[in-house]
């Protein structure tokens, strides 16, 4: 996923000179590296600082610009909070916060670099759009979308790299703000965002394995939520699967709220990390299975062998 | 460059009655962190910002007040000025009016929301930077208070203004060695020199009167100008009313009656 928002943030750079990327201490690669090549004034390094590279972007995007800050989420958002809340979302500039490596995917750098409540955060803050895509085609349409909105400041959650594709086949189209559903069933509606939605997608095997028409979708619009589309999923499927690598405070409490609102009865059950720092250090899906997030123990806690 | 000291001093003291009337519809106001750099925001809205041509006075170059709660200064210049109306500042502070303690991006005249310490001048480096690369013939200023300069924030954005080589960016810091109810030079001690740090951290950088609005002028004027440039003003806090000067209560307070007359009386044109 990093290489294709760096291909996509190129291109993208290569249209429209308001388009910067403001990075705090990483070593740009492949078309990131391209892109400093060839436009180094609108590339810049603040080094180990990460309220500089949030204040620039801001006075920047004062200046019409599009600026981009973009380094390990923990750094891009937890560090500059202060910065992300009142240089960005209080003055609502068009600024894209990118955290790379949401989650746990940082899985043997420890907790510092693990960002489990970024969503949760960003979600809180006012004037502030919150985006997970779950795959590289949809971290495209997610970062292109990016380049030319109008809204204000955006919190950008990528994975890191080795993302299958599961959206090239999607029954929807991108469509900032909206659900996404990838497959379309009628029994049980499966709902993530970000890489997680891989283990989302095998879930839903397992359940069509046993015949059920199964739902998938993408939650990749954190906020504003579609909680109108998320009525309509609860109001339309027996059953509700919420997977997601955030701390559990995100999609699954919100969803739960809008089925108590809405009166839905459907059953649901949600799945998310644990609020915990957890000292497994090996493979991403070692730590998540640390969390609980592992498909076997999933299936067997939904009644499925 | 011909600079009108007299002209300042008036109005100046035009502004500090201001502010002083203004503070007799609110139950507090940051009157003396105000009045500690009135001098330099006049000096920088009056003698040094260049304007459009036109009726109105339009800028082009830019303010920050990354002193948030300084911005009492700033209103009532740009009162004067024709940016803000008097209703405006009659309204302060009140509901329907749309000027509050701290300055808000998208009210006239106001370029950045402040009112935390440390993010001015990185928004305003930000400002300059794009300035600069956008190939735009402008300056940004940008007024620090002392206390500013304990966040981290603010020496990452010198360092990397520096970094960044952002020779049109100019900053003042209100040196009135007040922080909350003490002197700084006494509880923080480390905090000084000033100067050599901000050298140190490659800016040019010179210590002048704050309150000498010639001398704040001159030092602008006769910058070196190959790098970002700082002016570091020894101010008083509460500077103009005698039993407001470096008395830490005037932090945030409003003038009673009996107070406020008397400071009317006594206010007189602030030379140094």
């Amino acid at each position: 996923m990093r290489n294709t928002f760096a291909d996509t943030i190129y291109e993208a750079g290569r249209n429209d000179k308001r388009v910067a990327i403001v990075v705090a201490d990483i070593s740009p690669a492949g078309s990131m590296q391209k892109f400093r090549d060839e436009f180094p004034e609108r590339f810049v390094n603040t080094g180990v600082s990460e309220q500089i590279m949030i204040g620039l972007c801001a006075g920047m995007a004062l200046r019409g610009m599009r600026p981009f800050a973009y380094t390990i989420a923990t750094f891009t958002f937890y560090r500059p909070f202060e910065f992300v809340r009142d240089d960005l979302c209080y003055q609502n500039l068009p600024v894209t916060v990118v955290g790379i490596g949401g989650g746990v995917a940082y899985s043997t750098l420890g907790g510092t670099h693990h960002a489990q409540e970024d969503v949760v955060l960003a979600s809180a803050l006012p004037n502030m759009n919150v985006l997970a895509p779950c795959d590289p085609a949809e971290c495209r349409e997610a970062t292109l979308w990016c380049t030319t909105q109008e809204r204000g400041p955006v919190y950008l959650r990528l994975g890191k790299a080795g993302e299958p594709d599961l959206t090239s086949r999607a029954v929807d189209p991108f469509v900032f703000g909206k659900l996404r559903y990838l497959r379309r069933g009628s029994d049980v509606c499966i709902l993530a965002y970000g890489p997680i939605t891989k283990m989302a997608s095998d879930l839903a095997a397992k359940f069509e394995a046993r015949g059920e028409s199964v739902s998938l979708v993408s939650v990749h619009t954190l906020k504003p939520l579609d909680t109108e589309g998320l009525v309509a999923a609860l109001q339309s499927h027996r059953r509700v699967v919420v997977i997601e690598e955030t701390a559990p405070y995100a999609l699954g409490l919100r969803v739960k709220a809008l089925a108590w609102e809405a009166q839905a009865r459907c059953r649901i059950d949600t799945f998310s990390l644990k609020d915990a720092f957890i000292h497994t250090y090996g493979a991403p899906g070692e730590l998540l299975a640390a969390h609980g997030l592992d498909l076997s123990v999933i299936a067997a806690k939904l009644g499925l062998s | 460059m011909s600079f009108d000291v007299s002209a300042a001093r008036r109005r100046c003291m035009a502004y500090r009655r201001r502010i002083l009337d203004i503070s007799q519809q609110v139950p507090a106001l940051h009157a003396a962190g105000a009045f500690s750099c009135l001098e330099i925001v006049d000096v920088i809205y009056n003698e040094l910002m260049r304007r459009e041509i036109g009726e109105r006075p339009r800028f082009v170059d830019s303010f920050v007040m990354s002193k948030g709660h300084g911005c009492m200064a700033q209103y009532v210049i740009l009162e004067a000025l024709g940016i803000l109306t008097k209703h405006d500042l009659d309204t302060y502070c009140v509901p329907g009016g749309q000027l509050g303690c701290h300055p808000d991006y998208g009210v006239p005249g106001i370029e950045a929301s402040t009112g935390s310490l440390g993010h001015g001048l990185g928004m305003a480096t930000g400002m300059a930077y794009a300035d600069r690369i956008n190939g735009e013939d402008r300056r940004v200023y940008v007024v620090l208070s002392d206390g500013e300069l304990q966040e981290g924030s603010t020496w990452e954005a010198l360092q990397m203004a520096a970094n960044l080589k952002i020779d049109n960016l100019v900053a003042f810091v209100d040196l009135n060695d007040m922080a909350s109810l003490s002197r700084m030079s006494e509880t923080h001690p480390a905090f000084y020199p000033v100067l050599d740090k901000l050298r140190a951290f490659g800016w040019e950088a010179v210590e002048v009167n704050g309150h000498d609005a010639g001398a704040v002028h001159d030092a602008v004027t006769r910058r070196r100008g190959d790098r970002p440039f700082v002016v570091v003003g020894r101010t008083v806090k509460g500077r103009g009313v005698s039993f407001m000067e470096s008395i830490p209560i005037w932090h945030y307070r409003s003038p009673n009656k009996d107070e406020y007359a008397k400071a009317v009386a006594e206010l007189s044109e602030v030379t140094s």
